[in-house]
């Protein structure tokens, strides 16, 4: 009744309850009772009517018993002393003929949860260990898990712990679940229920009995048992055998867990274990519920980081539905993506292609990249199809398009003439940044070969005033220094114009650095400004890519079976490391990342112009040396704060990072000479803290270099007053100047 | 193990939340929806975590069934589980939908007791259940004065009581507990995903199909279901020649005994009451007939600049089944503004859809042997060359009733014991789309 509040259903409801011609009339009295549950799960409070409740559960018809146990364990937590009155309810409960209602009572009993009720509960518990039906056995097993959950600390009788031992022999198959169970929670400080070689044994032998439920959980179980020699782990497997191959995924699933934990030490048998279980797991790829499938997929993309060609025979199964959801479609573009081989290349790339043109936006550009994937190996079938997608002038599709050849380019430098010969004849403007700046940066490495690439850039630098990215301004900048130097007729008014905009006119302090630093080069000679322009095209590294190279299954096999693999993509978006590390020194990867080509200075002003909106850093009123040394020594009314930072060597100058400290307002002041081990710096800043002032951080960094394996910079922090909100921003911070320091080093001396 | 369950409404309405381990944080219903409403596109939805807490949910029926669970649960298990929730919810309450699930929360509060105990999943095998469920399920039936059918002339039998109604098998299974009539269904359902390539060759066809037995007969200790007795399973076993019915896998509940199927292709089983998959399998790359529907497209512009796409599509079926509701979906170039259409019967519709970017052609009959035909006219503002590229693949979406792809047939089914005369045995054969490909 939506238009009573609360209250007024409270009490209409108790008036209700307290009735006598509804107590005289079972059914009239159940219908009470019902709506009481109906006003309950619709979130009503009626805690107000337990003791109204706790009187009607002295009932014989069962369905009223259950609805008043479902509301009785709802509020037993805040009317303790009331919960007493049903003690002697569900006592008398348990004495009953029927085995149902002593189940009932016992479950319920237990699921009150509350400290005080354990004297009464734990007579009926072990009696109900010994009852007659398994269903109350069943119960009476968990119950003790759960009255141990209310008071861990209290001690657990041995003589229980011996009886559930012994009733892992009981007849009922779940009995015996249920006391795996509940001996796990039970002796969860001594490691868990003991799995020894005559649990095993018997656990395997049973395991027919149990359901898929049970199966599952018996099999996890048995994942802690070491045997003890090769004959008996041979034995277990051929036991094992059927269920590997189960029409249910779960335990199929779960024998493959047990298998690669058994097999830890004979890789070769978990592969085989692996081999046989693909069957299965590609059913369950095509389980009518969607959820299962994704799950079945992202288990197969497990298998394929161990046995990489396995499923390229059935590459068909995992063609996209018409109809299925997009994580699904993009999962198996994924797993397609492994799959390609000789032979069913030129089917796949052609399915592939459909895709391309998918309604959904993310479908279409996962599978553009993924096209892009497959191009690393063969690259001209791929590059048809991409130069054919950017005759079809979308938008999306372009810039996807644009990005996928810029990241092949990177890694096959031998595509570029085909990818010359496409950009000439792309003449589209893309809204997308990440697109733009894939443009400019293919127009700035290749631009000798493109012939109306200074047409193309000149189109940018006409509508300068109307770009926004700042990451497309700096790929501006550098393209055109980069086709002023192999074309520099063409160029220079062009680049000339660029310039004077960016340093006249540009508010942002990173575009301006860079355009500022450019214009010096340039004074610098043309063999200076080459030497910094022209960085890799490629990366020579990854050379022929022959795909990676089959891991180990102790690599993934603790993740088997678990969430951790549907989870996956959310942290590791790229399932391959050393590929996409290669790809992270890619000068135009992101925005966020600085490019690597630009000087350490500029590189920090992008840094402060992007960390600046969050919070603000700022050196004044100054700290004189004598007051940073009193703070410093001052001794506990600051806060303290301790870490390590991986870092690599650590061989700038002092003058260098000042600077650069100085350019995100941190001020140094004081260093130890260049020599000295351990090399010491000390430094403060204040940071603004929004409308409560601000706070004082002083830092010191200590970097050893006595253990020469240990690369590391040990950095200590005070504060004042204490906020660690923002402490944890500027190291943060700090890290990053640190980082961009050390790598900018490296490419420095790449140039 | 699994902490909380509870089931929304698409709409986020909390329908029903139970917590197993004594952890109240009713506030997790409502930060699970928000997480799976503001979720990105491209981000898969099914497992979703919150600080150590992690969402498995899946899809049935409209609602979202959700299950908090820790990190190292096994997500087959917890998928699994709640796909057999939700069938065990159906069984009891007949169709899932939200009255349904509001009107019988006490049943399922009561279902969810017994499956679960403490987080740990007991038994959802609903004979044993059967024992244990005291409650009787309210079935929403509304009435509806337009649905005469069943009633006849002064109360008198109709023609019509002949025919199982469609919602015959969506009843509550507890039903034939008051002198309902027991009544029990087998039918074959098979989906098919098939590619045909723009030369019309067939480039995927998979078959995946079940038989499923609905039983709604208290007192049915066994059944038999005979099957074609040229059934064979894998490449190698071809028997014989003529019109053999082969599949690739197969795989059966566990509950079927299989002594008589090596030699007479016999499945015996003790049906519980409800619903049942008895078998599952799959039949790759290979069909025993030609595919049920081919297309001949014909793509070009026309001098006033539209697009004309002008779409012959021919049913290979036998000439007395039929296919119902076939939907074709054609994908058109962006920019799409408007649709003229000729269509070559009057029930047939296509309207353009621009938010899918597609032009959907549906046709409610299409009988096997013939062939229709549609001419569509779409105008497109700046229409080049490559916009004939976006004219991409054509998806059908159909159902065949009546009829298997594989073959597969049910040549009878024997009750043990006898069942009385009033008893009713329905054995249903349907195959839908699960996607039917065709390029263009």
């Amino acid at each position: 009744m939506p238009y009573l509040s609360g209250e007024e259903t409270v009490k209409e409801l108790r008036r209700a309850l307290c009735n006598p011609n509804v107590h005289s009339d079972p059914l009239r009295h159940r219908n009470a009772v019902l709506r009481v549950i109906r006003a309950m799960s619709q979130g009503v409070d009626v805690s107000a009517l337990f003791s109204e409740m706790v009187k009607a559960c002295a009932t014989v018809d069962i369905v009223q018993k259950k609805l008043i146990y479902i509301f009785l364990c709802s509020y037993a937590a805040v009317n303790p002393e009331l919960s007493l009155l049903v003690i002697n309810t569900l006592r008398k409960d348990c004495q009953d003929p029927n085995p149902m209602v002593r189940s009932l009572a016992l479950r319920n009993m237990t699921n009150l949860r509350l400290s005080s009720l354990v004297e009464y509960v734990e007579q009926p518990l072990i009696a109900g260990l010994r009852d007659r039906a398994a269903c109350v056995r069943r119960v009476a097993v968990l119950g003790w898990a759960k009255l141990h959950d209310l008071q861990p600390d209290s001690e657990i009788d041995a003589a229980v712990v011996n009886e559930l031992y012994s009733l892992l022999r009981d007849p009922d198959p779940v009995v015996m679940v249920n006391c795996l169970r509940a001996l796990e929670g039970i002796l969860k400080e001594e490691g868990g229920v003991v799995i020894n070689k005559p649990i095993t044994h018997h656990l395997l032998n049973r395991l027919k009995e149990c359901d898929i439920w049970g199966q599952c959980e018996v099999l996890k179980f048995l994942q802690r048992y070491q045997p003890q020699s090769e004959d008996e782990l041979f034995d277990i497997l051929s036991l094992l055998d059927a269920s590997l191959v189960s029409p249910h995924p779960p335990v199929m699933a779960a024998t493959v867990g047990l298998f690669l934990s058994l097999c830890g030490s004979l890789p070769a048998v978990g592969l085989s274990a692996l081999r046989r279980a693909q069957g299965p797991l590609l059913a369950a790829c095509g389980s009518g519920s969607r959820e299962m499938r994704f799950t079945a997929l992202c288990h197969i993309q497990l298998l394929l980081r161990s046995l990489p060609g396995l499923l390229g025979a059935h590459y068909k199964r995992f063609f996209c539905g018409y109809a299925e959801p997009a994580f699904i479609k993009q999962r198996k573009m994924k797993v397609l993506v492994e799959l390609v081989n000789d032979d069913n290349v030129a089917m796949l790339l052609d399915e592939m292609k459909g895709y391309c043109t998918d309604v959904n936006p993310d479908t279409a550009q996962a599978a553009i990249s993924a096209i892009g994937h497959i191009g690393r190996s063969y690259s001209d079938r791929s590059l048809e199809i991409l130069v054919g997608l950017l005759g079809l002038k979308q938008d999306h599709i372009t810039s996807a398009v644009v990005q996928t050849m810029r990241d092949l380019l990177w890694v096959c430098p031998q595509c570029s003439s085909t990818v010359c010969l496409a950009l000439e004849e792309c003449e589209d403007t893309m809204q997308d940044a990440q697109g733009r700046q894939a443009l400019l940066w293919m127009l700035g490495v290749y631009g000798e070969r493109i012939s109306s690439a200074p047409y193309k850039l000149e189109v940018f630098i006409d509508d300068v005033r109307n770009e926004t990215s700042a990451g497309v301004k700096l790929e501006l900048l550098t393209a055109s220094m980069r086709l002023f130097l192999c074309r520099p007729a063409e160029m220079q008014d062009m680049l000339g114009r660029l310039l004077h905009h960016y340093i006249e006119e540009e508010t942002d302090m990173c575009v301006r650095d860079q355009a500022l630093l450019y214009y010096r080069l340039l004074h610098c000679g043309k063999e200076e400004t080459e030497k910094v322009l022209q960085g890799r095209r490629s990366d020579p590294s990854l050379g022929v890519l022959i795909g990676p190279p089959a891991e180990s299954i102790s690599q993934w096999a603790h993740s088997f079976n678990t969430l951790a693999p549907l989870l996956q993509s959310t942290f590791k978006p790229d399932s391959k490391p050393q590929l996409s590390d290669a790809l992270r020194c890619d000068p135009v990867e992101t925005s966020g990342k600085t490019p690597a080509d630009c000087s350490p200075i500029t590189q920090l002003a992008f840094l402060t112009s992007s960390s600046a909106a969050p919070l603000s850093l700022s050196v004044s009123p100054a700290l004189s040396p004598e007051k940073f040394e009193r703070l410093w020594l001052q001794p506990r009314a600051q806060h303290d704060e301790h870490g390590k930072l991986q870092q690599t060597v650590f061989q700038c100058s002092a003058q260098s990072l000042q600077a650069s400290l100085q350019l995100v307002n941190v001020q140094t002041l004081a260093f130890t000479p260049a020599h000295a081990r351990p090399w010491k710096v000390y430094l403060y800043t204040r940071m603004q803290l929004d409308s409560r002032g601000s706070t004082l951080i002083l830092g010191e960094l200590v970097h050893c270099e006595e253990e020469p394996e240990e690369k590391t910079v040990r950095v200590t922090l005070r504060q004042q007053p204490r906020d660690d909100e923002t402490l944890k921003a500027f190291l943060s911070i700090l890290t990053t100047v640190l980082h961009t320091h050390s790598s900018s080093n490296e490419t420095l001396k790449d140039i | 193990m699994i902490h909380q369950i509870f089931i929304l409404s698409s709409k986020g309405d909390h329908l029903l939340y139970k917590d197993f381990r004594g952890e109240t944080c009713s506030d997790l219903v409502n930060v699970f929806y928000e997480m799976v409403t503001a979720l990105p596109g491209d981000q898969p939805p099914v497992v979703m975590r919150h600080k150590d807490r992690y969402f498995v949910h899946v899809r049935q029926g409209g609602l979202f069934w959700v299950a908090t669970t820790t990190a190292d649960s096994s997500p087959f298990t917890i998928i699994e589980f709640l796909n057999r929730l939700s069938a065990l919810v159906k069984d009891y309450c007949g169709v899932l939908n939200e009255t349904n699930i509001t009107e019988n929360f006490a049943l399922i509060y009561e279902l969810l007791d017994e499956v679960l105990d403490y987080g740990y999943i007991q038994t959802t095998s609903s004979d044993i259940l059967k024992n244990f469920i005291q409650t009787e399920a309210v079935s929403s039936k509304q009435f509806n004065l337009f649905d005469l059918s069943n009633v006849g002339l002064f109360g008198a039998d109709t023609q019509q009581s002949k025919v199982a109604p469609s919602t015959a098998a969506t009843r509550p299974i507890q039903g034939s507990r008051e002198g309902g009539k027991s009544e029990i269904f087998v039918d074959v359902i098979e989906r098919m995903s098939v590619v045909i390539g723009s030369n019309g060759v067939l480039m995927k066809a998979d078959v995946e199909g079940e038989i499923r037995v609905k039983c709604y007969m208290p007192n049915c200790s066994e059944i038999r279901i005979g099957l074609n007795e040229e059934f064979s399973i894998g490449k190698s076993q071809l028997r014989g020649y003529g019109a053999a019915v082969r599949v690739d896998e197969c795989s059966f509940h566990q509950a079927v005994r299989l002594d008589e199927f090596d030699n007479h292709r016999i499945l015996r089983l003790s049906p519980s009451q409800g619903e049942l998959t008895v078998m599952q399998y799959l039949l790759s790359d290979e069909l025993p007939s030609a595919p049920p529907f081919r297309l001949f497209p014909t793509i070009e512009r026309d001098k006033g600049g539209r697009l004309i796409v002008y779409l012959k599509l021919r049913c290979d079926l036998p000439p007395n089944s039929v296919a119902l509701n076939l939907c074709a979906t054609v994908p058109v170039p962006r920019g799409s503004l408007s649709l003229s259409q000729e269509l070559s019967s009057p029930d047939q519709r296509a309207e353009l859809r621009p938010e899918s970017r597609a032009v959907v052609w549906n046709i409610p009959r299409f009988a096997g042997g013939t062939q229709l035909s549609a001419l569509f006219k779409l105008d497109i503002p700046d229409l080049s060359s490559a916009s004939l590229l976006e004219v991409g693949p054509v998806s059908l979406s159909f159902e065949l009733p009546k009829l298997t792809a594989t073959g597969l047939q049910i040549r009878f089914l024997r009750l043990s014991p006898i069942q009385p005369s009033q008893s009713q045995r329905w054995v249903r054969y349907v195959t839908h789309s699960d996607s039917y490909t065709i390029r263009v």
